[in-house]
């Protein structure tokens, strides 16, 4: 064993500085000079100020806005924050837990009383929290259930709004990876470009 | 078929294609030949070398081949330990994260060195840069390069003949570090990036709207991550959160990394012992049970959950929405892209995750908890899934050897009763800890505190633990709060015992191989490339898992998904 001591703390010194300081640095130096948009994270501006991150959902709660999934992400104090990038995680509620179908069935309501004529089932999707609580996609099916909601809270015609919705909907990529998708914060601001910022949004 | 089963059955398909080329390279690189990297890297190892006083035929008995891989791990124990510790005074913390606890530090510690990767903690809410560059990703490649140099010691144990070196402990890291790992990583990383995984030094960035956004190298430790199936995310939520796994495309990517190269080394052992057929037998047993439980996985999570059914709820999968069980599942992944990630993440010792585990449907996550207790031989980590299948290969030659009334013998070594005290204690020492830590933890008030969910899911929590611990995978049943003094400790106790207590049989064993005589081939002899071998073996490992743990699993899962339609 004592054989071996020299050569264990020179591999150990010589293959740290390799790999957890050569390495790191060196694919930062690249990332950047390569792909400087990704490596930052993808940011969105908008009047000169970063408003998010396309990879990063956010918390819409105004009728004019189309809503992202439920988010299960806490505060430094464990209290709910919504999307909070800080801190990602799900809910980690079991399929059998009687607080994941009380969750479900209190935003089943609150999409119905947000919009009394959605009577429709419910995209799974839209009243349960993602893994990471971040999720930045919904799928096409929950975009639609919205589509009437904010079409009158815009004062738009739904017809237009569905076309809207229709033009942001990602397909799996590569036709076979994934699922069809839409990028709530995304398709939030087209409405807003398009059609005036929605003079009821809270971001 | 189901959008899910297209891309899983892409998913095998690239696996098996890419195994064969890398399987021949590493090979090469393992044997100590020369490869396209090393007018690059040549200079790199022999100078590593130099600095190391070591020459490249120095050769190692087991012993002192398994105290090299004790010491380094050791070191790597200290270093993350005094790195947690000390954080705060030290540079690239620009969120100016505190010092850690110390039960967490030594549990996150050993949690890293031993390929776990466990994760008691968040990282963007814990970890300074530094701490996750020089002490988390350091040990990413060493724990992989670890679990690589003790299969080629193994390797050589069988194919060496009256001899009793092993090869070179050092050599075998560096080697597989430098043309390995590193290169896999790199241009890995950098895809990732490509697809939106980040990669900066910057502080953590506060938009217009007041919304926080974590940052950091992630990229460069999620591509080690991956590759090394270590698995402990740079995030809390691992690869469920968008700036670990992005795209469709990057998870996807991110799949065939956990398994490539466990089922790459199939092939460099069929090459090392010179039949690539005995290769080939342990790859085809490793895909039948992988293809079974991606199966029972993938319905399962397709399927979704009957307990909300009766709200009014749209589960059915159509070209507009996945369905299924979407609650702690990421959209643009689905279920089927979390289906198989759990069951890829399980086979092997990865133990990443892009969707929680815990709100898994009891069927969905009995797979990845059955695919850990069985110790992680289906493909399994990166070098330890080899070498523990091997353990059944003896095991099974040895059953096969009972009924014809021969000597067993595996590749021309005869299995006698060393060998078999050895691989059963390899195989039973893990299933062991699983076992008992669950005992204890239901008997301890402060353990069972932990329990999130009611109900037999509360048991499965308990026993998800244990079973990643003991088996070094770290993917988590997360409601449970492991960050208590007791699982803290106690999961790193069964960690160490599920590294060491398997690395020091395999290489005693070994070195009980290396001296034997190669024994010619006899009308006795049970060939081991056959498909009655690749049968025998799968019933081996089946009935092994089986026998150990259907009760446990009875009382968890199996008990939820029986009660899943009365909830109310």
């Amino acid at each position: 064993m004592n054989l071996q001591i020299r050569p264990a703390l020179f591999a150990f010194i010589a293959l740290s500085a390799l790999t957890g300081l050569a390495y790191p640095l060196g694919i930062t130096g690249l990332a950047r000079a390569l792909f400087p948009h990704q490596a930052e994270g993808s940011l969105v501006h908008r009047d000169g100020q970063v408003i998010g991150s396309e990879w990063i959902g956010q918390s819409f709660t105004a009728p004019g806005d189309f809503w992202g999934r439920p988010s299960a992400t806490v505060d430094a104090q464990g209290r709910p924050l919504p999307y909070n990038g800080a801190n990602s995680g799900g809910s980690n509620l079991a399929p059998s837990n009687p607080d994941l179908r009380k969750a479900v069935q209190d935003r089943i309501t609150a999409l119905r009383i947000a919009d009394p004529e959605a009577t429709g089932p419910v995209p799974v999707d839209l009243v349960t929290a993602s893994g990471s609580g971040l999720d930045p996609h919904i799928s096409p099916a929950s975009a639609f259930f919205q589509v009437h909601r904010v079409a009158v809270a815009r004062g738009l015609d739904e017809a237009t709004v569905r076309r809207l919705v229709a033009a942001h909907v990602e397909g799996p990529q590569w036709g076979v990876l994934g699922e069809s998708r839409v990028n709530v914060l995304k398709l939030n601001l087209a409405l807003d470009d398009q059609f005036g910022v929605n003079s009821q949004k809270s971001r | 078929m189901s959008h899910a089963w297209t891309q899983n059955l892409l998913y095998l398909a690239l696996l098996l294609s890419l195994a064969y080329p890398l399987g021949a390279y590493m090979a090469r690189v393992l044997e100590g030949g020369r490869t396209f990297l090393h007018p690059i890297l040549g200079p790199l190892e022999r100078g590593l070398y130099r600095l190391m006083g070591l020459r490249e035929d120095d050769e190692m008995g087991w012993k002192a081949y398994a105290w090299s891989i004790t010491l380094i791990k050791f070191l790597g124990l200290a270093a993350v330990f005094l790195l947690m510790k000390t954080q705060a005074a030290l540079p690239l913390n620009p969120e100016h994260q505190g010092n850690v606890a110390t039960g967490l530090s030594f549990n996150t510690a050993v949690s890293f060195i031993t390929n776990t990767n466990w994760q008691a903690y968040s990282g963007e809410t814990t970890l300074s840069y530094l701490t996750q560059m020089l002490g988390l990703t350091v040990q990413n490649f060493l724990s992989a390069a670890t679990g690589i140099a003790v299969l080629m010691a193994l390797v050589r144990g069988i194919t060496r003949r009256s001899a009793t070196g092993l090869g070179n402990a050092w050599v075998d890291l560096v080697r597989s570090t430098l043309y390995i790992l590193l290169p896999l990583s790199f241009v890995f990383a950098l895809f990732l990036v490509s697809q939106g995984v980040i990669q900066n030094l910057s502080a953590y960035l506060h938009t217009a709207g007041g919304q926080v956004l974590a940052m950091g190298p992630a990229a460069s430790q999620i591509a080690i991550k991956m590759i090394g199936t270590n698995g402990g995310g740079f995030f809390g939520a691992n690869a469920a959160h968008p700036f670990e796994n992005s795209s469709p495309l990057s998870n996807f990517v991110q799949m065939l990394s956990i398994l490539l190269i466990p089922a790459a080394l199939c092939v460099t052992f069929g090459h090392m012992v010179k039949d690539r057929r005995q290769g080939w037998a342990l790859l085809a047993a490793m895909t039948v049970l992988f293809v079974g439980a991606l199966a029972v996985c993938t319905q399962a999570e397709v399927k979704g959950n009957p307990a909300l059914d009766s709200l009014g709820v749209a589960r059915v999968a159509s070209l507009d929405q996945p369905g299924g069980n979407m609650e702690g599942k990421e959209l643009r992944f689905g279920p089927g892209g979390s289906a198989l990630w759990a069951t890829a993440t399980t086979a092997a010792s990865s133990g990443s995750v892009n969707a929680m585990h815990d709100s898994f449907t009891p069927l969905g996550g009995l797979v990845p908890l059955w695919l850990m207790q069985l110790g992680e031989v289906v493909f399994g980590g990166v070098g330890s899934g080899l070498y523990g299948m091997l353990m059944f290969a003896l095991v099974a030659v040895f059953i096969g050897g009972l009924m014809v009334g021969r000597t067993p013998e595996y590749l021309g070594k005869k299995v006698e009763a060393f060998e078999m005290k050895m691989a059963s204690l390899a195989i039973l020492l893990p299933c062991a800890a699983v076992l008992i830590g669950t005992a204890i933890s239901v008997l301890v008030p402060a353990a069972v505190a932990s329990v999130s969910n009611p109900g037999p899911h509360g048991f499965s929590q308990i026993l998800y633990a244990w079973s990643s611990a003991s088996n070094n995978n770290g993917s988590a049943f997360a409601g449970l709060n492991a960050n208590t003094s007791f699982y803290n400790d106690g999961l790193a106790i069964a960690m160490l015992l599920g590294r060491f207590g398997v690395i020091w049989p395999v290489l005693a064993l070994a070195g009980s191989l290396v001296k034997k005589k190669h024994t010619p081939e006899s009308l006795g002899t049970l060939p081991t490339h056959t498909s009655l071998f690749v049968g025998v073996l799968i019933g081996v490992v089946f009935l092994v898992g089986a026998l150990t743990f259907i009760p446990a699993l009875a009382l968890g899962p199996v008990a939820e998904h029986l009660t899943l339609r009365s909830i109310r």
